[in-house]
């Protein structure tokens, strides 16, 4: 039996329910506690060594329920998902529910988040600021919520964000954002610093926000894969895999072998251009602009082989529902081996240069340090995690075929503990070998088969989960139907929810100017993020 | 440093020559560029990027067109760190309502005469993310454009077509 489902049965056996008939994969259980017992239960979660992993409300008025409160905790390859109701003292209008931001730390913006766009109030949050709702929205704006009509604009009001302050003799501040002197996208940073010493940085986010989680309940099941692969355009492949997964497993429906096995190639060819870009773009930012050009080239061609093999440079939309749009054929395969030939002999020579070049040893090393303890405590995933001694993968925890099959993909996921700049430079580097190498066995042993199966679409009050690594780190999809089986709700939670946390944490002490090499070397998604 | 050196030997230069395109009526997008930045903008080009809502998607290709490959820096096309001193704004969509208000202080902010850029599907009218309550559509609603690039994302030679296109209507 699960070790979550066993600990919490122990602890909280009266009060605890668990729910069959949720069709979720074998690795999640999903259980109901009572409002009061919420703190409780993830205390107890956080006894027995889980993470927490998302949490997230729901509007299920729909459903004749109130408003659905949700903490989602992994540990090892299992997940168990909490659910409660908000309680609500006035009816309908002031739900709230415990906090678990003392907890764990990452809940912190999570409530914030469902307060703002739920408008379900967390009990002794010691930070009441919306978050990605900005003080410009009427206050009982609250998208998520099912009475919110999205299709209409919203006026704008007065309002202040109350900034975080430091006081004292050559304390001073630098406010950067949203537009940022380079090609990135939008978000406000705000520096306390003494010098060159930074105290503290506030991360404000939001700019972005699209409306995503709210647009999803406008389109059908079919269609949500598209924006599903733009919630972050970098991460097209992982989004959308995420998303046909969550909605395969509320189906039951299982893609054929051959389409896994593809969007296993799909997601290790992303995973490679996306840190050969990064490596390069950490080298640029540390002025050694030499191994900037050289990976951007080395990336392009990535990038170019993808367009002829499979008609998009990012490999959009080629993942839908069931399966996948492109088939890899016998010349296609020859000729993705012949480039990451290529690519892994220019890849070794430019590696043996970082290694060797002092310099930028200087700069990259025991900067931007995330300690393991803090990165424990902030629940962070993918690169970040693993750069801080965080074993997490879910191509091995949680895998989908190929990936399970172990003995014969044997997958090795690099693990260091210094957590600086470089750690994670060197987590890429490492990963991209190890793409390289799996993509090489994924294409010798690519079974045949169709493309794609059928997907049923989801029965009422269905619910579906689903955890994918894409570059940046474990990217979580969960899908709930409504009474007449539409879309109720579609919750993404990106890498970059709880790795900016790291950020933040990564840069106290360091100085100013080397603030851009750890942003970079986390390089996480506004957009994912803001949704 | 040898290890360097012989890097950079090796590789030599690796930028092309843009493809042509028939189709739009361009013979040589590179040449022209070329010409036309020289002759209206004394062979240089600032851009300022601004991105006002998009997945990120368009900035990848962007950053494309300024790899040695696509090279756009031949042109005399450069990326500015400020509004101030930029000959044209690209501008990346949908214009969310958050990021509104940072679009227009920018866009004041550049001085005239000033070319305006909308880039992607999502630019020219909000693409996947339509108008709602977060999403004001497409760029022209905010400030005026004088081109749209079309794609998601458009490719760099899109971008760089796109950029012509700009440079030769006024």
């Amino acid at each position: 039996m699960s070790m979550l489902k066993k600990a919490i049965l122990s602890s909280l056996a009266r009060d605890v329910e668990f729910i069959k008939g949720y069709q979720y994969p074998g690795s999640v259980h999903y259980c109901t506690v009572p409002g009061e017992k919420f703190a409780e239960a993830a205390k107890v979660m956080k006894d027995s060594y889980a993470l927490l992993a998302a949490e997230w409300a729901t509007d299920e008025t729909l459903l004749g329920r109130g408003y659905g409160i949700f903490a989602c905790y992994r540990w090892g390859s299992e997940y168990l998902i909490v659910k409660t109701l908000a309680q609500a003292k006035t009816p309908a209008d002031d739900p709230a529910f415990q906090s678990l931001t003392k907890i764990f730390l990452p809940a912190f913006r999570f409530e914030r988040q469902m307060q703002s766009l739920m408008g379900v109030r967390p009990l002794n949050h010691p930070d009441s600021r919306p978050w990605i709702k900005f003080e410009d929205w009427p206050e009982d704006a609250w998208p998520l919520r099912k009475s919110f009509d999205a299709t209409l604009p919203m006026p704008r009001v007065a309002g202040e964000y109350n900034w975080i302050r430091a006081e004292g003799e050559g304390v001073y501040e630098i406010p950067v954002g949203p537009v940022h002197a380079g090609i990135i996208e939008p978000g406000h940073f705000r520096f306390q610093a003494v010098g060159e010493e930074i105290l503290n940085l506030e991360e404000r986010l939001g700019y972005v926000h699209k409306g995503i989680e709210k647009r999803f309940e406008a389109f059908s099941w079919e269609e949500g894969y598209r924006l599903a692969g733009r919630v972050s355009g970098d991460t097209t492949v992982a989004h959308s895999i995420a998303y046909c997964m969550a909605l395969e497993s509320m189906t039951g429906s299982r893609p054929p072998d051959r389409a896994y096995w593809i969007r296993a190639v799909f997601l290790e060819r992303e995973r490679i251009a996306n840190h050969l870009g990064d490596i390069g773009a950490i080298c640029n930012d540390a002025a050694f602009a030499f191994m900037f050009y050289q990976m951007m080239r080395l990336k392009e061609m990535v990038l170019r082989t993808n367009q002829k093999l499979f008609g998009h440079r990012f490999i959009m939309d080629k993942v839908i529902p069931g399966g996948v749009a492109v088939d890899i054929d016998e010349k296609g395969k020859q000729e993705m081996l012949a480039e990451l030939d290529w690519l892994a002999k220019e890849f070794e020579k430019l590696v043996v240069i970082y290694r060797e070049n002092p310099s930028l040893e200087d700069r990259v090393r025991d900067t931007g340090i995330l300690k393991s303890k803090r990165a424990r405590e902030l629940c962070v995933v993918g690169i970040v995690a693993r750069a801080s001694g965080l074993n997490l993968d879910c191509r091995i925890y949680n895998p989908f075929p190929p990936y399970d099959q172990l003995d014969r993909i044997e997958l090795d996921v690099p693990v260091l503990i210094t957590g600086d700049v470089h750690a994670r430079t060197k987590v890429r580097i490492d990963e991209v070998r190890e793409s390289i190498r799996i993509i090489r066995m994924m294409l010798a042993e690519l079974p045949d088969g169709k493309l794609t199966n059928p997907v049923a679409l989801p029965s009422a009050e269905s619910a579906g989960f689903s955890a994918v690594e894409g570059w940046r780190g474990e990217i979580i999809y969960w899908l709930q139907a409504g009474p007449k089986g539409e879309v109720n709700r579609c919750m993404v939670r990106d890498p970059s929810s709880v790795n900016w946390l790291g950020l933040e944490r990564a840069i106290t002490g360091n100085i100013v100017p080397d603030f851009p090499l750890c942003n970079k070397s986390f390089n996480q998604s506004y957009s994912g993020h803001d949704l | 440093m040898i290890r360097i050196l012989r890097q950079i030997f090796h590789t030599g230069i690796v930028t092309e020559p843009l493809p042509q395109e028939e189709a739009s009526g361009i013979e040589q997008v590179g040449a022209q560029l070329e010409e036309t930045v020289r002759r209206r903008f004394s062979r240089s080009l600032a851009i300022r990027q601004v991105d006002a809502g998009s997945c990120n998607g368009c900035e990848l290709e962007i950053h494309a067109i300024n790899n040695p490959i696509y090279n756009c820096e031949r042109f005399g096309i450069h990326f500015t760190a400020s509004p101030r001193f930029a000959d044209m704004l690209l501008v990346t969509g949908p214009v969310t309502r958050n990021m509104e208000i940072a679009l227009r202080r920018t866009y004041n902010a550049t001085p005239s005469p000033k070319l305006v850029v909308a880039v992607g599907d999502c630019g020219y009218n909000g693409g996947i993310f339509g108008e709602s309550y977060a999403s004001l559509g497409g760029v022209g609603k905010i400030i005026p454009v004088d081109v749209y690039i079309h794609g998601c994302p458009p490719t760099p030679v899109d971008l760089l077509s796109g950029i012509l296109k700009a440079i030769s209507v006024k």
